[in-house]
């Protein structure tokens, strides 16, 4: 299943956010949207996955979710977004107890990515109990619970701190070698983009369109060893967006 | 060599002192009750030395022997049951009501522009202005005072349930639609979970309001129950069965205070 954003354009009143935005993820690709803050780019996301209705053009699919996906387009927010009131497990179960599984099947489940995200012991602990990281890697653990065509990634890492965020980044590296998901991954940080993206457009500011998009055709496994190479990859992009960067920052926030 | 740190005896070396204490009050439950036997012995004493007058305030040993005789005739329990039956009703059935249309005034916008502006009216006038009405309309019997509590804890639950639904974290619930969860679903899981620290602070402040209005519906129109005992005292110059009423309210009140408190810890222990 490909998810595609046909000429996207988003307004709020007067103000335009979004122009002419075209993306296509395909099966297995990582796409990795960066640019300076206030650009759209959690609009675009919200709008990828059907959360806010775009105010030109039109967001596709094509093709078939798998057989067996309970929630083709599945997101991570930045917030976690986990019930404070839930353990770990009741988290997890909150997505699947519409679906009518049925308790075993659903035990299968809940047990299955528990067992994927390492958090098997975690399964009692409340949210307050986690650390940023234990607490993205339950969201991580749901979002797989109902099996996503595409995960639409808000800033994922955006709240934990450089340590949590790297060993993140490995698990997510493994899991895409495991089980190649796709995904669009939004993010203000270049270090993530070019670890984890096979393609990576950078949005201009507001309004925001793709100034430019990079292919990085680098085999996710082998990018920690080679980080001369993506640091000359970062470096290449920080150039093309700081000239944004540098305008956006000078922008009144409120100007809607 | 690095060895120049620690050695505190030296000419101009002084510790930094420390300046972070303070504005962290805890509660001390010996402190409390020893202010409470503090206050009561001091009152014993002032009576017995004859400080104070038995007509004015009589010594608490009095107070207990009225008590004492309250229970002894049947009459606490006499007038105490009715009173806990229309506290009971009245408050159960305004806080279930106000619960759901703060529900429906957090969820739709026809019920939040029908009814938001009727409620906050309503809410300030003092319910026991109406129970002359409430008689008129549902008799003397216990249906008067029932439905003065009844409006009198109504309001201030709806506005505690609103404001509650309003305050629940917006990214929750978008998280909900983005797994597809159904209506249903997000308003039992979600919305009603994450207001319910507002609506147990709500219930609070509504049960101090319905022992208030409870008193004085009986002192207007009752027989039986504290708020009649406590008028009858008053009207005979008992001022020993006076203070022996005032206390039973202020054991009922903590009694609530302390039964919503343990409801908090359990249902709100997720909590940091």
């Amino acid at each position: 299943m490909r998810l595609l954003a046909d000429r996207l354009g988003h307004r709020y009143g007067t103000t335009e956010v979004l122009r002419d935005i075209r993306i296509a993820i395909g099966e297995g690709e990582i796409v990795c949207i960066v640019g300076p803050s206030g650009c759209g780019k959690s609009t675009f996301l919200r709008m990828l996955g059907g959360l806010e209705q775009a105010s030109t053009g039109q967001v596709l699919l094509e093709g078939e979710p798998p057989a067996g996906s309970l929630n083709p387009i599945t997101y991570i927010f930045q917030d976690f977004a986990l019930l404070p009131w839930r353990s770990v497990e009741g988290n997890i179960r909150l997505v699947l107890e519409d679906h009518r599984l049925g308790a075993a099947a659903m035990r299968r489940i809940v047990d299955d990515v528990l067992e994927r995200t390492r958090l098997a012991e975690f399964r009692a602990a409340l949210p307050r109990q986690l650390s940023g990281g234990m607490k993205q890697r339950v969201a991580i653990a749901r979002a797989l619970a109902v099996r996503p065509a595409v995960m639409l990634m808000d800033e994922p890492l955006s709240a934990l701190d450089s340590q949590t965020r790297e060993l993140l980044m490995d698990d997510l590296v493994e899991l895409w070698t495991r089980e190649r998901f796709s995904a669009c991954y939004v993010t203000h940080n270049l270090a993530e983009a070019v670890r984890l993206g096979h393609r990576v457009h950078v949005l201009s500011r507001r309004p925001g369109r793709i100034r430019e998009t990079v292919e990085i055709d680098m085999p996710l496994a082998e990018r920690a060893e080679r980080a001369a190479e993506l640091e000359a990859m970062q470096r290449h992009i920080w150039l093309i967006m700081r000239e944004e960067a540098r305008a956006a920052d000078r922008e009144l926030a409120d100007a809607r | 060599m690095h060895d120049d740190a620690p050695r505190a005896a030296g000419a101009g070396v002084r510790p930094v002192p420390f300046r972070g204490g303070g504005f962290r009050p805890q509660t001390n439950t010996y402190v409390s009750l020893a202010v409470f036997a503090g206050l009561i012995l001091l009152w014993e004493g002032g009576s017995r030395a004859g400080l104070i007058s038995p007509i004015a305030l009589p010594a608490p040993s009095q107070v207990i022997v009225a008590l004492a005789d309250l229970v002894r005739t049947g009459m606490l329990w006499k007038n105490l049951s009715v009173s806990l039956m229309r506290l009971g009703v009245g408050w159960v059935l305004g806080s279930i009501l106000g619960i759901v249309v703060g529900l429906l005034i957090g969820l739709f916008t026809i019920a939040r522009a029908a009814l938001l502006q009727l409620t906050s009216a309503l809410f300030a006038v003092p319910k026991i202005a109406l129970l002359p009405l409430f008689i008129v309309w549902f008799g003397i019997g216990e249906s008067s005072k029932i439905a003065t509590i009844l409006f009198g804890t109504f309001f201030p639950t709806v506005i505690a349930t609103y404001s509650g639904v309003d305050n629940v974290d917006r990214n929750l619930i978008r998280m909900a639609q983005s797994f597809g969860l159904s209506w249903g679903s997000i308003v039992r899981k979600i919305i009603l979970p994450g207001a319910l620290p507002a609506i147990l602070s709500g219930l609070r402040i509504s049960s101090a309001i319905a022992i208030v209005l409870l008193v004085a519906a009986e002192m207007i129109g009752a027989q039986f129950g504290i708020g009649a005992y406590i008028l009858q005292a008053g009207s005979l110059f008992a001022i020993d069965q006076l203070i022996a009423g005032v206390t039973i309210l202020a054991v009922l009140g903590l009694f609530i205070s302390w039964a919503i408190g343990r409801a908090e810890r359990h249902f709100l222990d997720w909590r940091s």
